[in-house]
């Protein structure tokens, strides 16, 4: 078996155990990381994969939490269809914004993906008969899943952390396997030499559309997930900041490995939670962060443990530097 | 990251609204409709003051040196805080407008040398991203310098009261916005295509190998342009934070219009800027007779429109 499915099956293995010692804060916490671990992965398959920089992934985010609010709150409450409605609403949105983003590349759509992010933002902001405007919506509630015969309640912490662990495990899979697709290989491509790409006939603009929709489907489902993890949610998901927390969160974690963005949220959650309980100055110390690891470690911690392997084991020895600027 | 989350999300859409209640003064009072129209107009082209002087340094960073600088905003509104601090030594607004954005200029120039030259080679999304590292540095110290209320710089004496122009009412403070900004686009215009910097930040932006190989210190001038963008937003903050109360937080609506001015406009173009200003300042304020709260949608649909139709903007020359 390849050795990085063996290393998922560990760290999967690991996620299945861990929480079993842990108190309920700190399974909360974990749930929290599986959900931004999903949402930097998805926002990774733009960035990463077919390198472009959005800088409104959370617009997406919120659009599934907001879908999966509403959904739990109405008629149906079932959690797999507030999953499903949010995910596939959040496709439908980030395809009439990526048709327009994807007319450009690097820095116009980032501006351009910020710009109609920021949007939605205020969309879910100023609809106040249907989102609640800055109040957002509270009391979103967690019903208990239907399996067949048995009834799971999911209200428990930490059998809504299994529950957000099998779908987030599967979601991954999925993201996985979609970057070794011949869709995701084509991607690639596209990041890689665009004008070789479009030479060759393929069409770049509608591969680019998918990639867009794609991660935008997997935000939502990451939103979709968050709003019954946290029972209340707000127009903040949906702003910039959020967005740019994916980006960081990538960064950190690196890029041009699979398991980065899911590194990375680990790393920031667990450090946003040890660090803003010392100091209020988070913001300062993460933007201090983010203009060193651009600087000096581009290619993240995943990126130089990468690079230390490959080094290690007598293979390429170049930076982590000149991989993740090919990556991007 | 909650506490600043929960600032930007704040009050968004306070800013630029001003100029609405200028607006209604003037429709009860006159009456006429044509009075409205041309009240609106002067409010439309108050509005393009601000964000062409924001767009124009944004836009002329990017032609010249291929950098967004995601800052922008955030160095915009430093403008007001500066101006504020300036006004605590010397208490003369005409010694603020121009002393605080030296200052900040003058800290747009540390930011290039030490962040930004590093960068010179890296993919751009790179350097984007850094860019946001520094908003985030910038909006904290922001708090801990100046606190998280709105706040507005007062007005001198000169700029106080309206005068009457062919019938209409209308603010002195907002007449002086709009001529600072015509008169800077023009003196921008006359540096960039009349002169001998000028036609080096030209050859530098059109071909940089071609420059430096003609002997051209090549980082000198992105130096000089990244400080001249950085004066520029921050002049027009110190004008904007006269007219309206701003908070840190609304750096980011100011730069988002300044995104859907050079999008509409054409980056890296002198007159994509100001056409793009003014199409959105009028779109923004003729907006509030169709659709009051959401005359911000204009300016999205304007955006989309271009894209689709003209993906390099109206006045833009292609390229990336």
């Amino acid at each position: 078996m390849d050795r990085s499915v063996v290393a998922w099956l560990v760290l999967l293995a690991a996620a299945a155990v861990l929480p079993l010692g842990l108190g309920e804060f700190h399974v909360h916490l974990l749930t929290e990381i599986l959900i931004l671990a999903l949402f930097a992965a998805a926002f990774n398959l733009l960035f990463g994969y077919t390198g472009l920089l959005s800088f409104g992934q959370a617009a997406y985010f919120a659009v599934g939490a907001y879908t999966s609010a509403l959904w739990l709150k109405g008629p149906w409450p079932s959690l797999p269809l507030a999953l499903a409605v949010g995910a596939l609403l959040a496709a439908a949105v980030a395809l009439v914004v990526g048709y327009l983003c994807v007319r450009r590349d690097e820095i116009y759509f980032a501006m351009v993906t910020l710009a109609f992010g920021q949007l939605i933002f205020v969309v879910i902001w100023r609809w106040r008969e249907v989102t609640g405007g800055s109040d957002g919506i509270g009391g979103i509630p967690r019903p208990p899943l239907h399996l067949g015969l048995a009834e799971v309640a999911l209200a428990p912490t930490l059998h809504f952390y299994y529950f957000a662990l099998a779908v987030v495990a599967a979601a991954l899979y999925v993201l996985w396997r979609i970057t070794r697709s011949p869709l995701g290989l084509t991607l690639q491509a596209v990041r890689d030499n665009a004008r070789r790409v479009d030479y060759l006939g393929v069409p770049m603009g509608r591969y680019r559309l998918a990639a867009f929709t794609v991660s935008g489907l997997f935000c939502g489902l990451a939103g979709a997930l968050f709003a019954p993890y946290q029972g209340t949610i707000t127009p903040d998901l949906s702003d910039w900041m959020r967005s740019a927390e994916a980006v960081m969160m990538t960064l950190l974690g690196g890029p041009q490995v699979f398991g980065g963005p899911v590194l990375g949220a680990a790393l920031m959650t667990l450090l946003k939670d040890f660090v803003a309980s010392e100091t209020e100055y988070w913001p300062l110390l993460v933007g201090t962060a983010v203009v060193l690891l651009v600087l000096f470690l581009p290619g993240g911690v995943g990126g130089a443990l990468w690079a230390m392997k490959k080094q290690g084991t007598g293979q390429e020895t170049a930076p982590a530097r000149a991989g993740a600027e090919e990556a991007v | 990251m909650d506490g600043l989350l929960a600032m930007i999300g704040m009050e968004q859409a306070g800013s630029l609204h001003g100029a609405m209640d200028v607006a209604a003064g003037a429709g009860s009072a006159g009456g006429i409709d044509w009075q409205l129209y041309a009240t609106l107009f002067l409010n439309g082209l108050s509005q393009a003051s601000h964000m062409f002087l924001v767009a124009v340094g944004l836009s002329l960073i990017f032609g010249v040196m291929r950098v967004l600088n995601l800052a922008h905003g955030a160095i915009h509104i430093a403008g007001v805080y500066v101006a504020l601090t300036v006004l605590s030594w010397w208490d003369n607004w005409w010694v603020a407008l121009l002393v605080a954005p030296l200052l900040v200029a003058a800290f747009g120039a540390g930011m290039e040398v030490a962040l930004l030259r590093p960068m010179y080679g890296r993919h751009p999304t790179y350097v984007l991203i850094l860019t946001f590292g520094v908003v985030l540095i910038l909006h904290d110290l922001f708090k801990i310098g100046w606190g998280v209320d709105y706040k507005i710089l007062p007005e001198p004496p000169a700029l106080r009261g309206a005068v009457e122009l062919f019938g209409i009412v209308y603010p002195v403070s907002y007449l002086f916005s709009i001529g600072a900004a015509v008169a800077l686009g023009a003196l921008l215009w006359m540096l960039l295509n009349h002169t001998r910097p000028g036609r080096i930040i030209r050859a530098c932006a059109e071909d940089r190998e071609m420059a430096a190989s003609l002997g051209i210190n090549v980082p000198l001038v992105y130096t000089a342009v990244f400080t001249l963008g950085t004066f520029l937003t921050a002049f027009g903050g110190v004008l904007m934070g006269t007219l309206m109360a701003t908070s840190a937080p609304e750096a980011l609506e100011t730069m988002l219009y300044a995104f859907a001015v050079v999008v509409i406009g054409g980056l890296g173009s002198l007159g994509g800027a100001a056409l793009g200003a003014l199409l959105v300042g009028q779109l923004n304020s003729f907006g509030l007779l169709a659709v009051p709260e959401w005359n911000m949608a204009f300016m999205f649909l304007a955006m989309a429109l271009v894209l689709v139709l003209r993906p390099r903007g109206l006045l833009g020359k292609g390229g990336a």
